[in-house]
């Protein structure tokens, strides 16, 4: 074998950027991917349009570089002091540098019914939407449904309402946060936001806990009759503020939590992930961590941008191109681009939060466009954009400029020409 | 000639437009239409109108120069001193340091009878590997791509007016409606049609005016623009699977690739709009048929060959290749940038378009020249490596330099002028005492376009003729005359005539049997006729307008997609040089500006170089307009007006190219080399803008200075 091994833990988006990146920049070293999964990498940013059937889900695969993908390879232990790692088929392979890109969870939320009884599993009729096995799933959940519910309003919630709608599913979305997307977007944005998803069907309905899932026998209720009958089946939502919403199916999309067991086990510095330095380095020698599992700087992206940005960093250190690169966080917008459904926020975009922060707020509800920039002082702390995009490029083009005065109008960021 | 003048052509761009020059009643040249030629039908802009002032005596060169010692003054001498200055100066260097020492640098202005004569003069004469020219700066990336894609490298694979048969046209980084007018009246007869017009480029230029739709992607990012498209034409379903299985390979690592660049990502990357990305790839999706024409503003990247690439890739996914009203295609530039690029005076290439570590080519160049195989030199470096080199160890220590001024059009000039300075000769041949000339140890006045017969291959790949009009003032040469009696001099008596029929007739058979296939094509065919376009293996063939029509030029016949991904450029914006310079042309001026700044009325349309940039960043800078600009980057600094437009994006200033002195663009440009094709990176770097006057070293940085 030629040049150091590079076992990559994981498969997903974060892994297949660092393997063809460092094919890219002339990578000496032999790269392994050692996916959990079934499928060869793939863009997980595209699930929900694989759901409403824009594209197959071979169409979806990304681009590995040289790097040797083993699918269906489950990773099960670490031992960074003899720099081994070991597989659920009991092989163990001998690696130079380890790279951890073992992604997220779905965050199952404490709503009664969701789990099969002892733990097997989610009940039928109730998925999430995180790998391309996930979606297959919900495909064929979809061909028999007529109402769906989707836990959760966030990015994930918002698309997967979106190609539910789009596939004829009527389609309610239980939030529990005060408002659609509240992590990247304020109250009067998420309201554009909703009136948007109201045009597609969409009902939503921020503020509501989820309390319970109720199942019935297959082909009872509204009588599909598609002769599973006997098997257990979602049935209605239940609010804890009283009502139900009665349905088919159900979305679980709460969220995800970085996935750090192998981590943890052997040793290496976990908090909410695990935690990396400017060079991505985890606690261990030699071991790296990329991705959704990764903490930098206490912070969790969860994003896909963030993530290819550390794979970028890390491929560049270990093929030898720039040994010196360093990761300094990011600075990615959160961005939907779902059809009609469009947001973009930048940096801060909650000025009740903090009474440094200025806002200059453009509202056109004929348009149901919706554009807010934040400035601390003359500097562009944030911007919020929903409907009309045309100012996403003043703006990204402004908040790139880290630090620097906007040293114009801020007007001009809103309308820019 | 007879009363109406000889027909010929322009002696400016790849358009290689239809001319007639005639004798004035006044004496002196005129240039007059010449309806009849199809590519312009008698049309011409203003440098091909005042062509012919390059050819009054006041303009050029009429004699011989030569240097009295380093340091000593041009003076002029007699064509047997300045010839035997330049061939004893250049044995000297060959016997001092070896062969590959004594370099050569050839133009795409050069007729193909030139391009072929300076090619067999550096390989058989100098014996040196080190020959390159200056089309390694124009469309190098385009044709890298194309023949990995098609296995052949044509400019457009089918005539010009096709353009406005097509369903949907994607200019990317081409502005013909500035550097090409007459070619702006196939755009108008698209739309007229019913055919739409998408224009990519960083400025609204004049021909993005024109456009149904204009991208104003970012700098740099026309790769990601492409992949973003292509991403978008599959998730529309707009592929088409028959064509892409009948006719192409690579078809899943470039999906792959594409589904790296999805909408989001791409319009981070390219400052593009989501929304503006999904129109454009609906337009081209759904045209029927489409086009994507790429030119400099594409290709002029450190990533210039991976995004033509790309750019093909949409063009095959759709099926838009290989059929009639479709295809992916460049531009070319130089006058005969095409042509140029076929004959050998590119660093890798021998006659035919043929490649130089090909054994077949080597065996079959080598006994038409008369000489054994294994006497041809082997590759040798691309053209900046060669001109940043020059002086130093394992570089070479003289340089003979034929129609070309890379003081001016090199990247990184100031760095190039240096080079150029510490070779123990430089010889150049040009009709002008350019730049380059000026620094020359022997400067030889070569005869003009008007003077000589020759033939170009335009864009189109339409082999033409310009033929003889006008006696070449005394003490002029023509570059054959000149390579003959070089070679002459160096021990070669035979096998370089000067009368271009012949030479030509030589390319021929050089030719016969490689891609660019010229066996069928002669000077008499083409005299009075509408040109004849490559291949064209005999005299019975008809010649070949339209490529690929069955199949493309691999042993497969099929086409080859690329699996390419976005890159960031050599330079990208940095908190010291935050702001993009690019750089372009304006109508008036032509290249280095050699010939066209002797032009007193294109030098009234076009008087000097410029900044242009957005009102919003000249606000920043406390810049208005009309004001010196210094534009600075890690290579030296440049000083020309602000000219303050919203026709350019706020991060980015342009400057056009052509002039020398203080306002040169390319002192700034950044030597970032593609490692596919060579194209040094003009189109962007990283600069600092501020206000010339109070430029100094702790300025602040061109984004926050001065309010």
């Amino acid at each position: 074998m030629k040049g150091p091994r590079v076992a990559v833990v994981g498969a997903g988006m974060a892994a297949a950027r660092f393997a063809e990146r460092y094919g890219a920049f002339g990578g000496a070293g032999t790269v392994t991917l050692y996916g959990a999964e079934a499928h060869r990498p793939y863009n997980r940013v595209l699930l929900a349009d694989v759901l409403a059937g824009r594209f197959a889900p071979r169409d979806i695969a990304l681009p590995p570089g040289a790097a040797r993908v083993r699918t269906g390879a489950e990773v099960v232990r670490l031992d960074p002091a003899a720099r081994t790692l070991a597989l659920a088929d009991g092989s163990v392979h001998g690696w130079d540098s380890l790279v951890l890109a073992t992604g997220a969870n779905p965050v199952l939320p404490p709503i009664r019914g969701v789990r099969l009884p002892g733990g097997a599993g989610l009940a039928g009729g109730v998925h999430v939407l995180r790998t391309l096995d996930d979606c297959a799933a919900l495909a064929r959940g979809v061909a028999a449904a007529r109402r769906a519910v989707i836990v959760g309003g966030g990015v994930l919630g918002v698309s997967a309402a979106r190609a539910l709608a789009s596939l004829g599913v009527a389609v309610e979305i239980v939030h529990q946060g005060p408002h659609l997307v509240e992590r990247h977007l304020d109250a009067d944005a998420a309201a554009v936001l909703a009136r948007g998803l109201a045009r597609l069907g969409v009902v939503s309905y921020p503020g509501s806990r989820a309390r319970a899932v109720r199942c019935g026998k297959d082909g009872e209720g509204d009588g599909d009759g598609d002769g599973r009958g006997g098997e257990d089946r979602v049935s209605a939502v239940e609010l804890a503020c009283g009502p139900g919403l009665s349905c088919d199916l159900v979305v679980l999309a709460c969220g995800a939590r970085p996935r750090t067991a192998l981590a943890y086990a052997a040793g290496l510095g976990v908090r909410r992930g695990i935690t990396v330095d400017d060079a991505l380095a985890t606690s261990a020698p030699g071991v790296y961590a990329i991705g959704d599992c990764a903490e930098h700087d206490r912070v969790l992206h969860g994003l896909a941008a963030p993530a290819w940005e550390q794979a970028d960093v890390l491929a560049a250190r270990l093929s030898g191109a720039r040994p010196a690169a360093r990761y300094r966080g990011s600075r990615a917008p959160a961005r939907l681009a779902a059809g009609p459904l469009q947001y973009a926020a930048f940096g801060e975009v909650d000025e009740q939060a903090d009474p440094g922060l200025d806002a200059l707020r453009l509202v056109d509800a004929t348009r149901d466009s919706y554009r807010k920039v934040l400035m601390r002082g003359d500097r562009l702390a944030g911007a919020v954009l929903v409907g009309d995009m045309t100012a996403v490029d003043a703006i990204a083009e402004a908040f790139g400029r880290r630090g620097d005065p906007a040293a114009d109008d801020p007007h001009h960021l809103l309308v820019p020409g | 000639m007879d009363d109406n003048g000889t027909d010929t052509h322009c002696p400016y761009c790849s358009l290689q437009c239809g001319m007639r020059v005639a004798v004035a009643p006044g004496g002196g040249a005129e240039v007059r239409e010449r309806p009849a030629y199809p590519v312009n039908r008698g049309v011409l802009c203003g440098k091909g109108r005042s062509a012919a002032e390059v050819l009054r005596p006041e303009a050029r060169l009429t004699t011989p120069l030569v240097r009295d010692g380093r340091g000593g003054n041009l003076r002029p001498a007699s064509w047997r001193e300045a010839l035997d200055v330049a061939a004893r100066g250049l044995a000297d260097v060959r016997a001092r340091y070896g062969p590959d020492a004594v370099g050569v640098f050839g133009g795409g202005g050069l007729t193909n009878e030139k391009a072929y004569q300076l090619g067999k003069f550096a390989r058989v004469v100098l014996g040196t590997a080190n020959i390159d020219y200056n089309g390694r700066f124009c469309m190098a990336s385009a044709a890298t791509a194309h023949r990995r894609a098609f296995g052949l490298d044509r400019g457009l694979p089918f005539p010009l007016a096709d353009i406005a048969r097509t369903g949907c046209l994607v200019l990317v980084g081409a502005n013909p409606a500035e550097t090409m007018p007459p070619a702006v009246r196939h755009l108008r007869e698209l739309r007229e049609r019913g055919g739409t017009l998408i224009v990519v480029d960083p400025r609204r230029t004049a021909t993005a005016e024109l456009a149904d739709l204009h991208l104003r992607a970012r700098p740099g990012s026309d790769l990601a623009l492409a992949l973003g498209l292509l991403h978008l034409v599959i998730a529309d379903g707009n592929v088409d699977g028959e064509f892409v299985a009948a006719r192409t390979t690579g078809y899943e690592e470039a999906r792959a690739a594409a589904m790296a660049h999805w909408p989001e990502r791409v319009e981070r990357l390219t400052g593009v709009s989501v929304s503006e990305l999904a129109d454009a790839a609906r337009m081209f999706g759904e045209a029927g048929t489409g086009m994507v024409l790429t030119a400099r503003g594409a290709e002029q990247h450190s990533k210039g060959t991976d995004t033509v690439g790309a750019w093909i890739d949409l063009c095959l996914a759709t099926g838009n290749a290989g059929r009639p009203y479709s295809g992916c295609a460049t531009l070319t530039g130089q006058g005969n940038g095409q042509g140029g690029r076929e004959h050998g005076q590119k660093a890798d290439q021998l006659p035919g378009y043929r490649d130089l570590d090909d054994p077949a080519a080597r065996a079959h160049v080598a006994a038409v020249w008369g000489v054994d195989p294994g006497a041809l030199p082997v590759a040798g470096r691309s053209a900046y490596e060669l001109l940043g080199t020059l002086g130093l160890d394992g570089g070479a220590h003289a340089l003979l330099v034929m129609g070309s001024n890379p003081v001016v059009s090199a990247p990184r000039a100031a760095h190039v002028t240096e080079r150029l300075g510490a070779l123990d000769l430089l010889v150049v041949s040009d009709v002008v005492l350019s730049e380059t000339a000026r620094l020359a140890d022997v400067v030889l006045p070569a005869a003009q376009w008007a003077e000589e017969t020759g033939t170009t291959t335009n864009l189109e790949g339409r082999v033409i003729l310009r033929q003889r009009a006008l006696d070449p003032p005394e003490g002029v040469r023509t570059d054959l005359a000149i390579l003959r009696a070089l070679a002459a001099a160096l021990g070669r008596p035979d096998g370089f005539p000067y009368d271009p029929e012949a030479v030509f007739d030589e390319l021929r058979r050089a030719s016969a049997g490689g891609p660019a296939d010229y066996a069928g094509i002669s000077h008499r065919r083409l005299r009075g006729g509408e040109g004849v376009f490559w291949p064209c293996p005999d005299e019975a063939h008809p010649g070949t307008p339209r490529l690929f029509l069955d199949r493309f030029a691999h042993p497969d016949g099929r086409a080859r997609f690329a699996a390419v991904t976005h890159r960031p450029a050599g330079e990208e914006p940095d908190a010291e040089y935050p702001v993009y310079l690019t750089t372009g042309r304006v109508t008036a001026q032509y290249q280095s500006g050699a010939q066209t700044r002797r032009v007193p009325a294109l030098n009234a349309a076009a008087p000097g170089p410029f900044v242009q940039l957005h009102p919003r960043l000249a606000r920043r800078l406390g810049v208005v307009d009309g004001e010196p600009l210094a534009v600075t980057s890690r290579r030296g600094r440049a000083v020309a007006p602000a000219r303050v437009s919203e026709a350019i994006r706020q991060d980015t200033v342009f400057m056009p190219f052509h002039w020398p002195g203080e306002g040169r663009a390319n002192t700034v440009t950044n030597p970032a080399l593609d490692p596919a094709s060579g194209m040094p990176e003009f189109k962007l770097c990283a600069v600092r803008v501020e206000r010339a006057g109070e430029a100094s070293p702790a300025a602040a940085s061109g984004a926050g200075a001065a309010r």
